[in-house]
């Protein structure tokens, strides 16, 4: 049964990986179309980076994993190196973390 | 020119190998993880390098360990159904020709796709997608043999605030892209869509429903 899980878990996701990559070219988007994809790109990228910051398995993510991501998103806006947002927003959160902040 | 590209080809292998680094402990955690779950130690390394998608892998432990091996699978694909639409996205940077695209669709990840969109030139756009992917794909499997090894040794990697590094690294990569205004408009709406419904929804959905973003598109063409 696990392997069964496995194999179809990887065969799904290949599936969807390679679809995408395939059907670009068999396609031939119309180019309002082709326009949308990097905006479709955009949006999953934020949905991710935005759930990933906030939540986490469905529920509020608590406090020292936002502030971590704030301080990286700051950062970030202000240039700095991406190794330094990175390193900065982890940071933050592991200090608060040690500090007792959920 | 030659220094203005070398320069950006040893920053972006410096930033690639920042969150090499945070995928390969994650790698560490997942792989320790799935060991304490009961899953056997060639189940947990066949996982990693077949599947390659850590959401998913997470996700699938906790169900199968809960003895629910279909949504297992169906939770995970929802998880993973993402990368069509960034298949789509980055096909230039995989580039052509049957080796290419077999091997490319393996290592498209959230990440790969991240440091591809924020290069513009196509040469830098394949450079990103495929250092991003090849890096992470090594650092997330020797990070998962190496937490199978090392089992319940492994600490929490939240204690070392990696889980806010992800979002913080998909934020920087984002940004310049954000400077333009229908970009921003369809990309925050999605995120604000996705956020308000991650309670409500299976694990998946809300990101996919970020694709509503695109409703806020100018119409340029009648």
């Amino acid at each position: 049964m696990l392997v069964a899980v496995i194999v179809a878990l990887a065969v799904g996701t290949y599936g969807f990986r390679a679809a995408g990559v395939v059907l670009h070219d068999r396609l031939d988007l119309p180019a309002p179309l082709r326009r949308m994809l990097p905006l479709a790109a955009a949006a999953l990228l934020a949905a991710l980076a935005g759930t990933a910051a906030l939540t986490d398995s469905g529920a509020f993510a608590g406090v020292s994993r936002p502030l971590g991501v704030a301080v990286g998103a700051v950062l970030a806006w202000l240039k700095a190196p991406f190794v330094v947002v990175v390193v900065a927003a982890a940071g933050t959160a592991a200090l608060l973390r040690l500090a007792g902040v959920p | 020119m030659r220094t203005a590209e070398r320069t950006a080809g040893s920053s972006l292998a410096r930033d690639v190998g920042a969150i090499g680094l945070a995928v390969f402990a994650v790698g560490m955690s997942f792989g320790a993880i799935a060991v304490a779950a009961g899953l056997p130690a060639w189940a947990v390394v066949t996982m990693s390098i077949v599947v390659f998608a850590g959401g998913s892998q997470f996700m699938a432990v906790g169900l199968v360990a809960a003895g629910n091996p279909f949504a297992a699978v169906f939770a995970g694909l929802l998880l993973n159904a993402r990368h069509l639409p960034f298949g789509l996205a980055v096909a230039d940077a995989v580039g052509t020709g049957w080796r290419r695209r077999l091997i490319g669709s393996h290592i498209l990840i959230d990440e790969s796709v991240a440091f591809t969109m924020a290069q513009s030139d196509p040469a830098a756009r394949r450079r990103a997608f495929w250092l991003t992917g090849a890096t992470l794909f090594v650092s997330w499997n020797a990070g998962g043999v190496l937490g199978v090894l090392l089992g319940g040794a492994v600490g929490d990697t939240d204690a070392l605030g990696l889980d806010a590094a992800f979002p913080a690294g998909l934020i920087a990569l984002l940004l310049p892209s954000l400077r333009d205004r229908e970009t921003r408009n369809v990309a925050l709406a999605g995120a604000l869509v996705a956020v308000a419904t991650t309670p409500l929804l299976p694990a998946g959905l809300p990101v996919l429903l970020a694709l509503g973003g695109l409703l806020l598109m100018r119409r340029s063409v009648a």
